[in-house]
């Protein structure tokens, strides 16, 4: 674990993000392309669904990121907590509007298929309702942050919003079998394996590992602007310091 | 539009919504990184990095 840490310093990560990026942007540019490429030209409509089954390829990818990206948030905020890793709670808050703005986009696509499927944009349901309660978490943290100056007593202050809030990723993931629903159950994340035709199954997976991707990518540049910020605040400090000190030097007695 | 059927207004929206929200995150993230990076560009240039380093024990 020592060594895991040694590792993940800022200046150490600031080198080599910027050998991952070029090739992370260029696989999740390739990846998506091909993904949609197939949902959109290759993929048949559904038996029951019809066209709207098209919707499925964002809607399903951006719930798994809304979720991956809270569980990585939390990850982080053990690392805040117990460790005191100054890249943890730089990971943290880079994460925020990132996870926030898939579920966002879980929230909207499932509107825009729930009105044409169920007749309806939105059911106070236990699936639906939980993914809005992720969505108000995000929220909350990313004001939080914004609440306490200085970055690493908001770092714990979010960390330990974030671990309370973990309590809801569960309850998003089996709230379809925990209680009776109107969205459907799993169909691709299921012990006995998916119910998805491949037709329709491979497009779904390849966009999912390309948005993955294209969230990451996205995930270090913000991890990156972020140690900037904390680098550009330090220095500012210390110029304002310096310039106090001169000033005091300089001031008649 | 024809070939997406009865729903095509749905579907439609659900993308533009995607291109929307993703479209303005990526612009938030390019735009928060290129301004600290130009933050720090113009301390570093003022010498303030250099003044830190050799202060710092």
């Amino acid at each position: 674990m020592a060594g895991l840490i040694d590792l993940a310093n800022p200046t150490r990560f600031m080198r080599l993000s910027a050998v991952l990026l070029p090739w992370l942007t260029g696989v999740a540019g390739v990846l998506l392309s091909v993904g949609f490429y197939l949902a959109w030209f290759v993929a048949p409509a559904d038996y029951q669904q019809g066209e709207t089954i098209r919707i499925m390829f964002v809607h399903v990818p951006a719930a798994w990121l809304a979720m991956m990206f809270y569980t990585m948030m939390t990850l982080s905020a053990l690392g805040t907590l117990v460790w005191r890793h100054p890249l943890a709670d730089v990971a943290q808050k880079a994460a925020a509007p990132i996870g926030a703005a898939f579920a966002l986009i879980c929230l909207l696509t499932g509107a825009f298929w729930g009105k044409p499927m169920w007749g309806t944009y939105w059911v106070w349901d236990a699936r639906l309702t939980s993914m809005l309660v992720l969505l108000l978490i995000y929220l909350g943290i990313m004001a939080l942050w914004r609440t306490l100056d200085e970055p690493s007593q908001a770092g714990r202050a979010v960390a330990i919003l974030t671990l309370v809030g973990f309590v809801n990723v569960p309850i998003i993931k089996f709230s379809v079998d925990w209680w009776n629903t109107l969205h459907q159950p799993a169909s691709v994340l299921r012990l006995d394996g998916p119910t998805i035709h491949p037709s329709m199954l491979w497009p779904l997976l390849i966009l999912a590992v390309g948005f993955t991707l294209m969230a990451l990518t996205l995930h270090l540049v913000a991890m990156r602007a972020e140690i900037m910020r904390r680098r550009v605040r330090t220095l500012t400090i210390l110029e304002a310091e310096r310039l106090d000190r001169l000033a005091a030097g300089s001031a008649p007695a | 539009m024809s070939g997406l059927g009865p729903h095509a207004g749905f579907i439609l929206a659900s993308y533009a919504a995607v291109a929307v929200v993703l479209g303005g995150l990526v612009a938030s993230v390019l735009l928060d990184h290129r301004a600290q990076k130009r933050a720090l560009a113009e301390l570093e240039q003022r010498g303030a990095g250099r003044r830190a380093e050799r202060e710092s024990p």
